[in-house]
């Protein structure tokens, strides 16, 4: 209908300078329905102001993440509840550290893993996927096959070894969760190419001459970002709790620096004293973070998803 | 049928021998070896130790060696870390542990969360769906190493029903904790797939025919529904396995169970690097094989998979 209008303009008044008529591209249409989706914007906000306070908490921090407090040493259930006159707004930990510093260091952290070991997964499963599907054949079944052998080894008995083999480091971390977090998005991204290449646009770009490689990166990959979207928000809770497993292990982040896995299972441990805010203050900010990623990535399923509608 | 177990166990084969290969390099280029001590040992010594674990031989020769231990004799080589026992009687003395208190938490998973989601799905919309809803999504978010120093807090600190930990030959009083923290969030997903999947087949046109010839509803989900519902639980299966399978780590540090995760974890800290070795091969075996299985029951389950 849009464009029979526009023709009818066009015919009509040849001279006339063109309203532009504003067309509704998949993304806005996307936009439009997630907004709708209250539960699905609720967390999205929820989630931002999470992110906006581990940018703005630490200037209101009154101690460092590692600096110890030696007034509630020894007396940690007495002295080191949360507080605004100590400092210590979320309480202190078993050794005295301030746990606002640290909650707040530790979603830094939390978020971070999170969201490298989805890039990664976007980068290289797309890559991966893409180059699989589009190619076919022996190509895609060796890619794949690879894929699955992948799958089935235990990797979390292997990312302990890599943890235990080079040391503990970040960038460890990354690599270990980098090695899997693509394998399922690979999987996605070729489903989604095999039934995109057969389309009558990828024919045409053929037609014309285009070099594969630019198939693949200019006409299909942009029809992917949709799926590739929704499956990156909903890897990046996956991460978290993948990291949090390890740091649970002591396997994880190095001290002083922390993350939310790290600080749970401190507070579990030390939950039996009665000192009961070191473990909800970070589970509360973990359980807000992975709420808030599962409703958005089901909304932004909801909104992106052909299938559903 | 047996073509495609044939075709199948050509994967799986495969992948278990790099995952041993795997492992066994990771293995061999970790820096420090478990015999360099503080006390400089005489270089004589050192070699009859050496020669003892049969690390004097070339590598390839070991990990020849090694791939032929495992796969023809399933001897895994003696432990690094006790000089007197062998890694096939840690893996034996944990083993059992694991495997009970995973299998009933396969179980009860599977069950529950099977029944749960049939539920949920039949009676849509009503307060038990609304109450089985939620619970999956909380069930979703909250890890097994939160779930169980909660339990804990309840039953033992609070109530003081259950011990807190341990495993006292397996009595059902310190099953029942690990049980249910390891089974959570499997029973959780089990159920919302279960659900999901119910609804979708009571909507399709054939179950709306045996509705019209008069059947009463208990056939028609039990008879009609519940099979083809439940293919996408069996392909969850696989998952569900592997995460008891990682969970027990979990589990055995909290409530010192001394399963095979205790293992791996007391091994990994000490540079016990036959004994990791072991037990990752072992985990990786039985994954591939719960995998290998959740396949062949797959294709048994769905008609459409043709064999």
């Amino acid at each position: 209908m849009l464009a029979d209008q526009r023709i009818e303009t066009l015919t009509r008044h040849p001279a006339e300078v063109v309203v532009p008529q504003k067309g509704r591209s998949l993304w806005m249409d996307a936009g439009r329905r997630f907004m709708r989706n209250r539960a699905a914007l609720a967390s999205l906000i929820v989630l931002l102001c999470v992110v906006a306070f581990t940018f703005i908490g630490p200037f209101f921090a009154r101690w460092s993440i590692e600096k110890i407090d030696w007034t509630v040493v020894g007396s940690v259930l007495a002295k080191g509840f949360p507080s605004i006159e100590t400092g210590h707004f979320f309480g202190t930990d078993e050794v005295g550290r301030d746990l606002y510093s640290r909650v707040i260091q530790g979603t830094q952290v939390s978020l971070m893993v999170g969201i490298v070991g989805s890039t990664i997964a976007v980068i290289v499963g797309t890559i991966y996927g893409a180059i699989a599907g589009y190619f076919g054949g022996r190509l895609d079944s060796i890619m794949m096959r690879l894929v699955d052998i992948i799958y089935s080894i235990p990797y979390m008995f292997i990312l302990i070894l890599l943890l235990i083999i080079f040391g503990r480091s970040f960038i460890m971390l990354f690599v270990g969760i980098g090695l899997v977090s693509w394998l399922g998005m690979s999987r996605v991204v070729r489903g989604q190419t095999l039934t995109l290449k057969n389309r009558e646009f990828v024919e045409a770009a053929i037609a014309t001459g285009a070099t594969p490689l630019t198939v693949i990166f200019r006409h299909i990959v942009p029809n992917l970002l949709g799926i590739v979207a929704i499956y990156a928000t909903l890897l990046i809770p996956e991460m978290i709790l993948l990291e949090s497993f390890i740091s649970f292990l002591g396997l994880g982040v190095q001290e002083p620096n922390t993350s939310l896995g790290a600080l749970i299972s401190e507070g579990a441990r030390t939950m039996q004293y009665g000192t009961i805010w070191q473990l909800l203050f970070p589970l509360a900010f973990f359980v807000v973070i992975l709420f808030t990623f599962f409703f958005v990535g089901d909304g932004l399923r909801d909104a992106l998803d052909p299938k559903d509608r | 049928m047996i073509q495609f177990i044939l075709r199948r166990l050509a994967v799986a084969i495969p992948t278990l021998l790099v995952l041993i290969v795997i492992s066994f390099i990771l293995m061999k280029v970790a820096p420090g070896n478990p015999f360099a001590g503080e006390r400089t040992v005489p270089q004589a010594v050192l070699d009859n130790i050496l020669a003892r674990y049969g690390l004097d031989k070339p590598e390839w020769q070991q990990l020849v060696e090694y791939v032929y231990n495992v796969v023809f004799r399933l001897d895994f080589g003696p432990s690094f870390q006790y000089r007197d026992r062998t890694v096939n009687e840690i893996i034996g003395q944990g083993f059992p542990v694991t495997f009970t208190y995973g299998a009933w938490a396969f179980v009860f998973a599977t069950l529950i969360g099977v029944s749960l989601g049939i539920v949920a799905a039949v009676r849509q919309n009503s307060w038990l769906d609304y109450l089985a809803v939620g619970f999956t999504v909380g069930a979703q978010v909250i890890p097994n190493f939160v779930i169980a120093p909660i339990l804990v807090l309840v039953f033992t600190l609070w109530l003081r029903w259950l011990p807190g930990g341990g495993w006292n030959g397996g009595h059902w009083s310190n099953v029942i904790m690990p049980v249910i923290a390891l089974s959570t969030s499997y029973l959780a997903n089990i159920a919302r797939i279960t659900r999901s999947s119910m609804l979708e087949v009571l909507s399709s046109n054939y179950i709306r025919t045996a509705r019209a010839k008069g059947l009463p509803s208990y056939q028609v989900i039990f008879g009609h529904a519940l099979r083809p519902a439940l293919l996408p639980v069996v392909s969850y299966l696989g998952p569900v396995f592997v995460g008891m399978v990682t969970g027990s780590v979990v589990i055995d540090l909290y409530f010192s169970t001394g399963g095979i995760g205790q293992a791996f974890v007391n091994s990994a800290l000490n540079r016990d690097y036959s004994t990791i070795l072991g037990i990752t091969i072992l985990l990786g075996a039985l994954t591939i094989t719960a995998n290998l299985v959740v396949d062949i029951l797959y294709a048994w389950i769905d008609p459409k998979i043709q064999l």
